[in-house]
C-alpha cells in the first residue's frame, strides 16, 4: 500500500472506511458507555 | 486517515488508565505508591523527550514509519512488563512500560499531526483535534477493560503477568490499523480545494525554536495545561471537601462521577474548541481559553463552595479548555510555521506540557498541604493554588497576545520547493 494518495478515493474503498470507522468506534463507543454509568453517580450517589 | 490516526491516539492514551494497575502491582509485589507509580512517570518523561528529540525523525520518515515504530515501542514496552510481572521482576516493569513504552507513547503521540493537516488543510484544528481527542478517549476505554481483565486474570503475579500480555498483543493489533491506513498526501494535489497545505510561511523545527513565537506558545501551553491539571489532580478530593461542610455534602461514589464527568470535558473540548478555533481563529480561541479560564477560576475562588452546579460547571468548562488547549496547538504551530516540519516543531513543544505535569500537581499538592498544617480546611485549603492559576494563566494570555507573524528571515529560502522537499521526504512505494 502507498503511503502517498495521488488521486481521490475511489467509490470502491468506502466499506474500508466504514471498517475502519467501526474498528475505532466500537472500543470508543464502549468507554462512553462505562463513562456515562460513572458520571451519573454525581447526580445519584 | 482520521481513524488510522485514532488508532494509534486510542491506543498510547492508555497511560492515563495506569492507575488501575496500581493497587494490585503494590500488593503483589509488595510496592509503595511511589513506587508502583514509577512507570507512568517515566512513560510521560519519555513521552517528552521521544517528542522532542524524535519529531525530525518522524518528519524525515513519514507517518507509516513512527506509527511502526509507535506499535512497537508500545506494545513491547507491556510485554516486558508482562514478563517483569511473571517473574516479579519490578525493574522490568519500569523499563517496559516507563522506558520502551514510553518512546512508543510520544512518537505516536505526534506521528499523525502533520500528515493530517495536510489531509485537511483548510481544517486543521478538528483535524488534529479528532485525533488528539482520541488520546482523551484511550483512558476512557482502558480503565474499565483493564479493570475487568484484572477481575478475570486475578490481580496476583501471574494475573497481572497475564493481563500485560493481553494488552501488548491487543494493542499491537487495534495499532496496525493505522500503520496500514495512513497516506500522505501529495504537495501537487492537495486534498481540500483551498488554502493549499503548502502555502504560507514555511520554517524549519532548527528555526522555529530560535523564534519568540515559539516560546510564546510554549508559555501558553505550559499556562493552560497547569491550570487544567490544577484541577483534574485533585478533583475527588477538592469537590468533597469543597462541600464538606454543607447541606449538600459530596460523596465517595458521587467525587468519581464528577472525575468521569471531568473526563468528557476534557475529551470534548479537544474536538469541540479545536474545531471552533478553524472558525474564530487560533489566537482568539487562546484568548478564551486562558481568559475565560482565569474567570471561571475566580468564580469559583469566590463563590464556588456556595453552589454546587456553579462549581461543577466551572470545573467542566476549565477542563475543557485544558483539553482545548492540547488539541489546537499543532493547528496554531501550522498558522505560524507551516506544515514543513510541524511534526517536530509540535514535538518540541511538549516539553511544556512536561513542566506542566510537574508544576500543576506541585503547586496545588503542596499548598493544600501546608494549609492544612495551618489548621485550614474545606474549600480554604485551594484557595491560594486558584488565585496561583489565574495569575499563570494571565501570564499564558499575555504570551498569547505577543505572538505575531514569524519573521521572514526564519522562513525556508523557497517555501514551495521546501515544501515539496518535505514530501518527497517521505517514502514513496508502488
Amino acid at each position: 500500500m502507498s503511503e502517498h494518495d495521488s488521486s481521490q478515493s475511489p467509490p470502491d474503498r468506502r466499506p474500508l472506511i466504514a471498517l475502519a470507522w467501526v474498528w475505532v468506534g466500537a472500543p470508543l463507543a464502549y468507554g462512553l458507555y462505562e463513562l456515562v454509568q460513572k458520571a451519573t453517580q454525581l447526580f445519584t450517589g | 486517515m482520521p481513524p488510522a490516526a485514532l488508532s494509534v491516539h486510542l491506543s498510547i492514551g492508555q497511560a492515563y488508565a495506569w492507575s488501575v494497575f496500581k493497587p494490585p502491582l503494590e500488593s503483589a509485589l509488595g510496592l509503595s505508591g511511589t513506587q508502583s507509580a514509577l512507570p507512568f512517570q517515566l512513560g510521560i518523561v519519555m513521552l517528552g523527550l521521544s517528542a522532542a528529540f524524535g519529531g525530525t525523525l518522524v518528519e524525515r520518515n513519514g507517518p507509516r514509519w513512527a506509527m511502526t515504530v509507535a506499535l512497537i515501542c508500545f506494545s513491547s514496552g507491556f510485554l516486558l512488563s508482562s514478563l517483569g510481572a511473571a517473574t516479579e521482576q519490578y525493574w522490568l516493569i519500569v523499563l517496559g512500560y516507563g522506558f520502551v513504552g514510553g518512546i512508543g507513547l510520544g512518537i505516536g503521540y505526534i506521528s499523525p499531526v502533520s500528515t493530517l493537516i495536510k489531509w485537511f488543510p483548510d481544517r486543521p484544528g478538528m483535524a488534529t483535534g479528532i485525533a488528539i481527542m482520541g488520546f482523551g478517549g484511550g483512558a476512557l476505554i482502558a480503565s474499565p477493560w483493564s479493570a475487568q481483565m484484572l477481575e478475570s486474570f486475578g490481580s496476583d503475579s501471574s494475573g497481572i503477568a497475564l493481563a500485560f500480555l493481553v494488552h501488548g498483543l491487543s494493542y499491537a493489533v487495534f495499532m496496525l490499523l493505522g500503520v496500514l491506513l495512513v497516506r500522505v498526501p501529495r504537495s501537487e494535489k492537495p486534498v481540500e480545494s483551498a488554502p493549499s497545505a503548502f502555502e504560507g510561511p514555511q520554517v524549519s523545527a532548527r528555526n522555529a525554536v530560535r523564534t519568540p513565537q515559539f516560546w510564546c506558545l510554549w508559555v501558553v501551553l505550559c499556562m493552560n495545561v497547569t491550570a487544567g491539571i490544577g484541577i483534574l489532580e485533585k478533583a475527588a478530593p477538592m469537590i468533597t471537601d469543597f462541600f464538606k461542610g454543607t447541606s449538600t455534602p459530596v460523596s465517595v461514589s458521587a467525587a468519581a462521577g464528577f472525575v468521569a464527568l471531568l473526563s468528557a470535558a476534557n475529551m470534548a473540548g479537544r474536538i469541540g474548541w479545536s474545531s471552533t478555533s478553524d472558525l474564530i481563529g487560533r489566537k482568539n480561541i487562546y484568548r478564551l481559553y486562558l481568559g475565560v479560564g482565569a474567570v471561571m477560576y475566580g468564580l469559583i475562588a469566590l463563590f464556588g463552595d456556595s453552589s454546587k452546579p456553579l462549581f461543577i460547571l466551572c470545573a467542566l468548562v476549565i477542563l475543557s479548555f485544558y483539553g482545548g488547549g492540547f488539541a489546537t496547538v499543532p493547528a496554531y504551530l501550522k498558522d505560524l510555521f507551516g506544515t514543513y516540519q510541524v511534526g517536530a516543531i509540535h514535538g518540541r513543544l511538549l516539553t511544556a506540557w512536561s513542566t506542566a505535569g510537574v508544576l500543576g500537581p506541585l503547586i496545588v499538592n503542596w499548598i493544600a498541604d501546608r494549609q492544612e498544617e495551618a489548621g485550614k480546611s474545606g474549600s480554604a485549603l485551594y484557595g491560594l493554588s486558584f488565585v496561583i492559576m489565574i495569575g499563570l494563566l494571565v501570564v499564558g494570555f499575555v504570551a498569547n497576545e505577543l505572538v505575531r507573524p514569524v519573521d521572514v528571515r526564519h522562513h525556508i529560502p523557497a517555501p514551495r520547493e521546501a515544501a515539496d522537499v518535505g514530501a518527497r521526504q517521505q517514502p514513496e512505494s508502488a
